[in-house]
């Protein structure tokens, strides 16, 4: 305990040196715990979006059915075993059924995908309610990514293309009966939703589909997955967003190290202009009788003594600072259009692992760039330190 | 990337398969300056065949004018997009209805690209990667290369009368050749197009003009000759625009058969895997 009254004393005594060094540290504390939850709010956000919107609680797939490759649509169907059709029944599950198709839009061509799910459902946030057929062209609804790539706005209409399951080429029209303000891309970019009955209908697919979304919290039923349908959970399906939440981290970590860097870069070079100016002082205290060891434990306490210096800065101007930022978000204005599954804005979140292992890592670092120079004071002679001679 | 080209490339190997073999979409209505240069070679086997009295015979006709068991042609097809024209040439070898050998003479870029097509199996083989790729299933459903034309065009059994049956609705003069109306609806429901519409040349029995339904009736596409030829004493389109009817500001896709040749006795080893890399 004197060591440390002794080390943090002597750090005080650093004046306006010590509290700049603190307080670059404070800034990258105030950084990185910004920017971890920031990720950390992206993360959450999206894996909320990506499973309200589409995922449910897990997903049924007819096997033939691979969403990174549309050409296997045509054979990706068929009828729902009977414990997911229970699930359906019970507004447990909803079916959809995906075939490939060509819209006509706007002079435009653009091979979409073609969803059918049930009118009335309320499992996942697509508007279908807003599928009501009025007799005239097929209502659809698109997302704000398709309206904007096909040129298309509420009440227009345009030309779908689409083969039927013998393979014969059919054609309609559709008018958008809504448009649903979405950042979920899988559910947006080149998709186009009308009724499930409609979509059977007109592919001559009855009672078929291409996957069953669960509700969240549903438990999957016995046998549902037995035969040509697989189950695919939550997991399974984030798997996508969360490898690309990794490599952010990654991209963050990046600039976490330069932040670091240059407050390393602080902390070292106080500590090696200690050594070097206050050689006497150190040989008056071996003189005195403390040993090198723990000459060198007051030097490297010293050093380490900047991050809890920092903390309690960034505690004091970075706390408001991340409640307020906290509380407007970070714009992410049309990220949406780059397929990530994002609001408009994100909101950090941060958790106590966030700040302490923040503190940790700062704190380690701190003592371990501080402890590198301290290794000279080992080769000390007492004499030449009297003298003001390192040897 | 590569599965892109590779697709893009099957696809023109299978259109101009279709094309050469198969002129089913190929519907002359010649026009008048050619018309005059025809009706000097009208060859007299095209005149001995009695006239026919009903619908299906007319149809049987116009398959028995374009259809043979052997033929060579080097062709071009022109895609008119909206950042301007692209033309691609081909010599193509065909048999059976069924099996192609195509082997690709420009762009420079394509050159030496060959496809093979043994039923409904399709391999191409790229020189630049020495490599033989086979492309089956659905990659054979997808478009051609930013043109007007599927592969489902030209897939199908070529034989019409096997999958139509037809009707005659009328008569019309269409570029000063008499023609008549033909109503087509498909026999089986695993047809690309469930009704087709038939101008047929009354004398020479080669269609000018084909329209292309879909089931709900809608046009799908048309089919417009716009000059026709005659090749030992049979009918066929010479020059053709295929146009997608759904696209409202679309040029089209034009073909142009600059050379064809009927030979029954094409090699055996042409269709074969082993082909494609010499």
């Amino acid at each position: 305990m004197p060591l440390f009254k002794l080390a943090l004393r002597n750090l005080l005594g650093g004046g306006l040196r010590t509290w700049l060094n603190a307080f670059i540290l404070s800034v990258s504390f105030v950084i990185i715990i910004g920017c971890q939850g920031l990720y950390k709010g992206m993360a959450r956000q999206m894996e909320h979006l990506a499973v309200g919107s589409y995922y449910g609680g897990g997903q049924y797939w007819q096997a033939n059915y691979d969403p990174f490759d549309t050409l296997t649509l045509d054979d990706a169907h068929g009828r729902l075993p009977d414990a997911l059709q229970k699930m359906s029944a019970a507004g447990q599950a909803v079916p959809v059924l995906k075939r490939q198709a060509t819209l006509y839009a706007q002079n435009r061509v653009l091979n979409i995908t073609l969803n059918g799910i049930k009118q009335e459902q309320t499992i996942i946030d697509i508007p279908t309610a807003r599928l009501r057929d009025t007799g005239h062209a097929i209502p659809a609804i698109i997302g704000d990514a398709m309206a904007k790539s096909a040129g298309l706005q509420q009440g227009d209409t345009a030309v779908l293309r689409w083969r039927n399951a013998h393979g014969t080429f059919d054609a309609n029209e559709i008018y958008i009966a809504a448009i649903m303000n979405t950042q979920v891309g899988v559910i947006d970019q080149g998709q186009v939703w009308i009724a499930l009955d409609v979509m059977q209908k007109i592919t001559v697919l009855p009672d078929e589909a291409t996957l069953v979304i669960t509700a969240q919290g549903s438990a999957p039923p016995r046998g549902a997955d037995a035969g040509n349908w697989v189950f695919r959970n939550q997991d399974f399906l984030l798997t996508d967003e969360r490898n690309m939440m990794t490599s952010e981290y990654i991209e963050g970590g990046i600039m976490y190290a330069v932040f670091l860097f240059l407050a390393m870069l602080g902390i070292f070079d106080t500590q090696i202009l200690a050594i070097y100016h206050r050689i006497k002082e150190m040989g008056t205290m071996l003189a005195l009788g403390i040993t090198k060891n723990d000459l060198i434990w007051i030097f490297t306490l010293e050093g380490a003594l900047h991050s809890l210096l920092a903390a309690g800065l960034a505690f004091i101007y970075g706390t408001p600072l991340l409640i307020w930022f906290d509380r407007i978000g970070f714009s992410m204005a049309d990220m949406d259009q780059f397929g990530l599954a994002l609001g408009d804005t994100i909101y950090p979140v941060f958790t106590p692992g966030i700040i302490i292992g923040t503190a940790i890592l700062i704190f380690a670092l701190t003592a371990f760039v501080s402890y590198l120079p301290c290794r000279r004071i080992a080769k000390l002679n007492p004499t030449d330190a009297l003298r003001g001679k390192i040897a | 990337m590569l599965k892109k080209i590779i697709l893009g490339l099957g696809a023109l190997g299978v259109w101009l398969f279709a094309l050469t073999p198969i002129p089913e979409e190929i519907l002359a209505s010649p026009d008048a300056e050619n018309i005059e240069n025809i009706e000097a070679s009208v060859s007299p086997a095209a005149v001995v065949k009695s006239a026919p009295q009903t619908a299906a015979e007319i149809l049987q006709r116009i398959d028995d004018n374009r259809l043979s068991d052997g033929k060579i042609v080097v062709m071009s097809m022109t895609i008119h997009g909206r950042r301007g024209d692209r033309t691609i040439s081909a010599k193509a070898w065909q048999r059976n209805l069924k099996d192609s050998f195509t082997e690709y003479l420009a762009p420079a870029r394509e050159k030496g690209t060959k496809m093979l097509k043994l039923g409904d199996q399709l391999w191409t083989y790229a020189p630049d990667t020495d490599r033989t790729i086979l492309i089956s299933g659905h990659l054979l459903r997808q478009s051609v290369m930013g043109s007007d034309l599927s592969y489902e065009d030209m897939m199908e059994d070529p034989v019409l009368a096997n999958n139509y049956n037809a009707a005659i609705s009328g008569e019309e003069t269409l570029n000063g050749r008499s023609a008549w109306i033909l109503e087509l609806t498909a026999k089986k429901d695993d047809l690309a197009y469930a009704k087709r519409q038939l101008w047929v040349d009354q004398e020479r029995f080669i269609a000018l003009k084909e329209n292309l339904y879909a089931k709900s009736g809608a046009l799908l596409k048309t089919l417009d000759v716009n000059s026709v030829m005659q090749v030992d004493g049979r009918w066929l389109a010479k020059s053709m625009t295929y146009k997608d009817a759904l696209k409202k500001d679309g040029n089209g896709t034009s073909v142009v058969i600059e050379s064809l040749e009927f030979n029954d006795n094409l090699p055996e080893t042409l269709f074969s895997k082993a082909s494609l890399r010499k």
